[in-house]
């Protein structure tokens, strides 16, 4: 069965692998290769009849073709209403016609798969919401990139993103060392300004583990600076773990499974390990979803919880203001119009909608909701990995057209955007579209407003 | 004829019909597995069955859902054809007739032009449903013959129904044709994707546990639907 050097069949778990992939730029031989890998069509029939049980066969089977769910894509919105970007119609020609077909199928129809999960999806779940049968066409799409990466059916970026998963357990080349330097260097720096600042490493039994995104170490170390001063300020008992200490998953983008397992798992052990009271995610939607939501099931945990309690960053600084643990300074909340994007992957994903109202009523004097909002907003139109693939740039610009046009109905100029990838998403939007706003995480927001009590100041020389 | 539909015939199309929706709930039921849906029916039972009440209630009732609500004239017409659809065989004055002569038993009964008037609109809202199928490009483009076929074999029993009770000319024609159209009717609920009759409770009360137990049941006020 042909396969190609870099598009294949196999995981990538060795460095050579990884490198060969990444030096292919923007991945031109990888999706040439692509065009001449061979669908195992037996394996993948056998891979389908073994997974694809009652919930997703009584989606499938029971659809009225109503069309209810168009409305609420905003893939749908943003294409003018193109009746190819129902995802009714996204699925059944898709996961539908390969079932259909009992996997009979060839590398065009893989291709024309992959587009479709990558580039007309981004697994936001909100068609789910608005189906009579609730009918999760998000989740669906979620199964068929397993399907395709079991064929070698994905995006360059999303097959070395899982190679990095399996081979650093980050989604970016970050050793341990790396890790701890960057968490030494970053207390260094802020030490003359935040006295005491500490980022402990490795402390056994702390109240709160803190876990991050590996962007932070890799391009935006302050950010972990920032998380440490606001736990100063808090006077929180925190540690990190030198070792899982990263929460992401792009190995869930891709459908790696076995790598999700992998990933969740050496975060758990950090856990079992440190023995903290409980743990604290990063400003990260997907990360969080990963780690606490789906990776107990993925790590075979059958009470579906992580091994202790975790909690997103938002719920943690809404406990720090509800407690008075942080202060804010009321002169200097945000008294311009303000608007904050819910980010799929906790708000419909895990229900943290009502959390981030409560932030915004400390910290915001002309707070405006998008239109719609919590478990009903839009995808920011990066999602599900979107963000990071060369191959489907076009289509994600024209998908940001829907959350431009919910940010510009608020009049805000600032928006809060507690999720890598939702920051992303406005970032390049605004870059695009330039339509004269700016975007922030909460933590650097926090820092410029909180109280901070006398003996935490940097003593006059 | 009239004896043989109403009575070998009816017995197996109740049959296909009960036993085939059990052998629905039981297929459906067995086939759940917590690791793979990523939801842990067993665990949190309480949050889980909250959130399937939720899940179902809301969409049970017009205008319960964002979606719903969204959506007027079409929530407006699917409601409507789905109680005449339930309610008229069940609480029809003929069929409770036949019952009673039968076995002794009957239900109480609809007055005669209320299951008329429920009757024709189950036709109009069918008619409308499929105006709307052609009308609309993202409906039609997802609209395939079997969805016709499921509403052609919701609708034909009232027509010829109607046919029946209007005592039309070849009375017993229509009559006898009504009674076979009910009987298709009744073995294609389980057979064919009109089992969203039992499927619909099924498939609400499965993403209202993942909801209401991993999806922010358990933190929030449940999701508002």
């Amino acid at each position: 069965m042909p396969e190609g050097n870099l598009c294949n069949k196999k995981t990538v778990d060795t460095k050579e692998q990884l490198q060969a992939l990444l030096a292919d730029k923007s991945g031109k031989q990888y999706y040439e290769e692509m065009n001449h890998l061979e669908v195992d069509r037996e394996a993948l029939w056998a891979a389908i009849k073994k997974s694809f049980k009652s919930r997703m066969k009584t989606w499938m089977e029971v659809c009225s073709h109503c069309g209810l769910c168009a409305e609420s894509c905003f893939y749908f919105i943003a294409n003018k209403r193109d009746p190819r970007q129902v995802p009714s119609y996204k699925i059944q020609s898709t996961l539908g016609e390969l079932i259909r077909r009992k996997a009979d199928v060839d590398n065009e129809f893989m291709q024309m798969c992959m587009d479709t999960a990558y580039a007309k999806c981004t697994c936001c779940t909100r068609c789910g919401v608005y189906c009579p049968f609730g009918i999760d066409t998000g989740i669906m799409f979620s199964y068929l990139r397993g399907l395709l990466f079991s064929q070698g059916f994905v995006p360059w970026e999303m097959k070395i993103g899982t190679g990095m998963h399996r081979i650093y357990q980050a989604q970016m080349d970050i050793t341990s060392e790396d890790w701890v330097d960057t968490c030494e260097w970053m207390a260094e720096e802020y030490e003359d300004d935040w006295p005491g600042l500490e980022i402990p490493v490795d402390k056994q039994n702390a109240d709160i583990m803190y876990t991050v995104n590996a962007r932070e170490p890799k391009h935006y170390p302050e950010d972990i600076a920032e998380a440490a001063i606001l736990f100063h300020v808090a006077g929180e008992n925190w540690t990190v773990p030198s070792v899982g200490w990263e929460e992401t998953s792009l190995a869930m983008f891709a459908g790696d499974w076995a790598a999700c397992k992998m990933q969740v798992e050496s975060v758990y052990a950090a856990m079992d390990r440190l023995k903290p009271k409980r743990m604290v995610v990063t400003e990260c939607g997907h990360a969080y979803r990963a780690t606490v939501i789906e990776g107990p099931y993925w790590a075979g945990i059958e009470t579906g919880k992580t091994p202790v309690e975790s909690f997103h960053y938002v719920e943690w600084v809404a406990e720090a203001l509800r407690t008075g643990k942080l202060k804010i300074d009321p002169s200097k909340k945000i008294k311009e119009p303000v608007t904050y994007q819910d980010s799929c992957n906790y708000v419909r994903n895990a229900g943290l909608g009502e959390v981030a109202r409560e932030i915004m009523g400390y910290i915001a004097e002309d707070f405006r909701e998008m239109t719609p909002c919590r478990e009903h907003n839009f995808c920011c139109g990066g999602g599900g990995g979107l963000n990071g693939i060369g191959r489907y740039r076009e289509q994600r610009n024209v998908g940001l057209t829907v959350k431009r046009d919910q940010i510009l109905a608020t009049g805000a100029k600032l928006v809060v955007s507690p999720c890598h990838n939702c920051w992303d998403a406005i970032r390049d939007m605004e870059e695009i579209y330039k339509i004269g706003i700016r975007w922030s995480f909460l933590k650097p927001l926090l820092i410029s407003m909180i109280e901070v009590p006398e003996h935490l100041k940097p003593k006059e020389e | 004829m009239y004896e043989f539909v109403t009575g070998p015939l009816a017995w197996f199309s109740f049959t296909v019909f009960f036993i085939g929706i059990i052998v629905r709930i039981v297929l459906y039921i067995r086939g759940l597995d917590w690791k793979a849906d990523r939801v842990t029916y067993r665990v949190n039972v309480a949050y889980g069955v909250k959130g399937a009440l939720r899940s179902i209630f809301f969409w049970l009732f017009p205008y319960g859902t964002h979606s719903w609500r969204n959506n007027p004239w079409f929530t407006f017409w699917v409601f409507l054809m789905h109680v005449g659809l339930l309610l008229t065989p069940v609480f029809l004055l003929g069929h409770n007739v036949l019952l009673r002569e039968r076995w002794g038993v009957s239900l109480w009964t609809l007055p005669e032009g209320v299951a008329e008037v429920l009757s024709i609109l189950v036709i109009v809202a069918a008619v409308l449903l499929v105006l709307r199928r052609i009308a609309l490009p993202e409906v039609r483009l997802i609209t395939t013959a079997y969805d016709y076929l499921m509403l052609a074999i919701a609708v034909a029993p009232f027509f010829t129904g109607l046919m029946a009770f209007y005592r039309a000319p070849d009375y017993s024609f229509w009559l006898v044709l009504h009674i076979i159209c009910g009987e298709i009717f009744l073995v294609a609920i389980p057979l064919t994707k009109l089992s969203h009759f039992i499927l619909f409770f099924l498939s609400r009360a499965q993403l209202g546990m993942d909801y209401g137990i991993k999806r922010g049941g358990m933190k929030g006020k449940g999701l508002a639907w």
